[in-house]
């Protein structure tokens, strides 16, 4: 039915920083080569599933907003993460539901109101070459998305082939709050025993702030110094997580992500659990954070759970329930299902719009 | 049961088998950087790589440790703590393990290295000289008379964290770091030798360089040197 060849985008403004991401740059990290990835992985996941891809798609992950692209063909698309109040053609766009673009339309991206990172998952995903199996931008060592920078104005980015057709008015919704607050569950270790019980103490029962001194390699947090248990806190160099919090000599833990370096020589007193990882991709400077330890197997549980809710929970669809006119064309708007996402089939193609500012009254 | 006696900033036995997060366990053989330690590392790890278990998606070892990266999805952490540790009973104590040629081993090759010495190619050696109180082929004779142990890669893409340098020529890093090192620098840190494998900046006293390509993106085993492996800088007039 629809055309999907030339499904190019062109970016006509970058923002502060877009990459392109997928899952990450695994399997080389014995010799040197950071995993990166996008930061906040659920979101890009849920973009992913949205527009029927792989999860292994490569998608946008736009720093604060600001990104505005030029779909050079027919493209479903869902923007997900922080949220920046996409707007198609000036249409508002609801944030976590697929749409569909016609050529030649604008997707713009206003600036981030909480969060800090929005993601922008295109069918048929992004074609940029792979470097070592992997499309994921790593600025610092200059490997993935498009030759290893942030995309840049006028550039003309491939897409994939769809998987199916059309996929469009699909709707996952996102139920993390991003309230500047953040109840952070972590495993203690592996290296723990460098610390006294009251440093461990310090850890569970403080406030951290994330610093404006973070990026997509770590978040560094500012709050009461961790007491090592010897005065020292280097270790002999060894191998480090997405989700390692070491402290250097100050103190001050400083959480690892998905650009760190393979290797660190401060000891890690503990390890994010996997399930609350993908939020500190949202964690912008002044965030509060407090940890609480839980146990490797509730670790294990949760994020089971979790998976199971962002690739196998039931995408709610869209019911048509009133019908207009606006200028001439035919307009069908629906309310998503469990949801307050709101849709408008206009002409037979479905675009997500804000319910509130797109009501029939204001027509 | 845990003796103190090899504890040397606080930690009991070795090995001590730990979790780093729900998706990894970290398995450290040691608190020191010896290349006794090191051996065992590989030694290890090759077992691990051998033994192909599902759920690990990849290995890190390092000086004295060995990261297991899994799918917890796949494999719960005491699935894998039982799988791993017939895997560390059964290699503890033994030296080396060459490998059988397997893709995934870490096999103890030797990587020969053309270096020029001196000139553009290592403005450094002279203080490197000047400092040992030695001549400058006194030096190139010392650095490349040795087999490097590559204990680990890290820091950057096919950074090797290279053991064995002989405490004559030892150096401590330039005062002002440089803004940019050229890719296949050959240089000193205190006790330390490194090789630049891409352009950086650095600080390192730089004594020569080699023409070798470190790292390829296009090549699938892209790193020229590898973990476990020897380094051989073999001293060369030229760039060809």
């Amino acid at each position: 039915m629809s055309n999907f060849s030339d499904n190019n985008i062109r970016i006509v403004q970058p923002g502060p920083m877009t990459l392109v991401q997928d899952r990450g740059r695994a399997g080389y990290q014995q010799l040197g080569v950071s995993v990166s990835g996008a930061v906040d992985v659920e979101s890009l996941d849920i973009g992913n599933r949205l527009v029927g891809n792989h999860k292994k798609s490569a998608g946008l992950e736009v720093l604060l907003g600001g990104l505005v692209i030029e779909f050079l063909g027919r493209t479903i698309f869902a923007v997900t993460g922080a949220d920046t109040s996409p707007k198609l053609d000036g249409v508002p766009v609801a944030m976590n539901v697929s749409c569909v673009a016609h050529a030649g339309a604008r997707l713009e991206l206003g600036m981030v109101a909480t969060g800090l990172r929005t993601y922008v998952a295109m069918a048929g995903g992004i074609a940029a070459p792979e470097s070592l199996g992997s499309r994921s931008t790593h600025i610092a060592s200059a490997l993935g998305g498009i030759d290893g920078r942030a995309v840049a104005e006028g550039d003309v980015i491939e897409l994939g082939t769809p998987n199916i057709d059309d996929v469009s008015g699909l709707a996952l919704e996102d139920e993390r709050t991003l309230d500047g607050e953040l109840s952070v569950r972590v495993i203690l270790g592996p290296q723990d025993n460098e610390f006294s019980a009251a440093g461990i103490e310090t850890l569970l029962n403080s406030e951290y702030i994330v610093t404006d001194q973070s990026n997509r390699q770590g978040l560094r947090l500012d709050g009461p110094e961790i007491e090592s248990r010897s005065g020292r806190y280097d270790i002999i160099s060894d191998a480090v997580v997405n989700g390692s919090i070491q402290v250097p000599g100050d103190g001050k833990p400083i959480i690892l992500l998905a650009d760190r370096q393979t290797t660190g020589g401060y000891a890690k007193i503990a390890t994010v659990a996997s399930v609350d990882l993908s939020i500190l991709g949202q964690a912008a400077p002044g965030t509060v954070i407090r940890f609480t330890a839980i146990s490797i197997e509730d670790a294990q549980q949760l994020l089971v759970a979790r998976q199971r809710v962002i690739h196998e929970s039931v995408l709610t669809s869209v019911v048509d329930s009133e019908t207009f006119f606006v200028d001439d064309l035919d307009v069908r708007v629906g309310v998503a299902e469990n949801s307050m996402v709101s849709l408008a089939n206009i002409d037979g193609s479905i675009y997500p719009i804000s319910f509130d500012e797109y009501s029939p009254a204001e027509q | 049961m845990a003796s103190a006696a090899s504890a040397e900033v606080g930690n009991g036995v070795f090995p001590r088998v730990v979790p780093a997060g729900d998706s990894a366990i970290l398995i450290e053989l040691g608190s020191e950087i010896n290349p006794a330690i090191n051996d065992r590392v590989y030694s290890l790890a090759n077992s691990i790589a051998q033994s192909r278990l599902e759920a690990v998606i990849e290995l890190v070892p390092t000086y004295r440790s060995i990261l297991i990266s899994y799918d917890p999805l796949v494999a719960s952490y005491s699935e894998m703590i039982e799988r791993l540790e017939s895997l560390v009973d059964n290699s503890s104590g033994s030296g080396a393990d060459s490998g059988s040629g397997d893709e995934n081993s870490f096999a103890p090759k030797i990587i020969e290295l053309p270096v020029v010495y001196g000139g553009e190619d290592g403005p450094d050696i002279d203080n490197v000289a000047e400092l040992a109180g030695v001549s400058r082929q006194e030096v190139i004779d010392i650095h490349s008379g040795v087999d490097y142990r590559v204990y680990m890669i890290g820091f950057a893409p096919g950074f090797p964290y290279l053991g064995g340098l002989d405490q004559r020529i030892a150096t401590p890093r330039l005062k002002t770091p440089r803004i940019s090192v050229p890719a296949g620098s050959v240089g000193i840190a205190e006790s330390q030798t490194g090789v630049y494998p891409n352009a950086s900046p650095g600080g390192w006293q730089l004594i020569g360089r080699t023409a070798a390509k470190l790292f390829d993106v296009e090549n699938s085993s892209p790193s020229l040197i590898t973990p476990g492996s020897k380094v051989r800088f073999v001293p060369v007039e030229s760039h060809e």
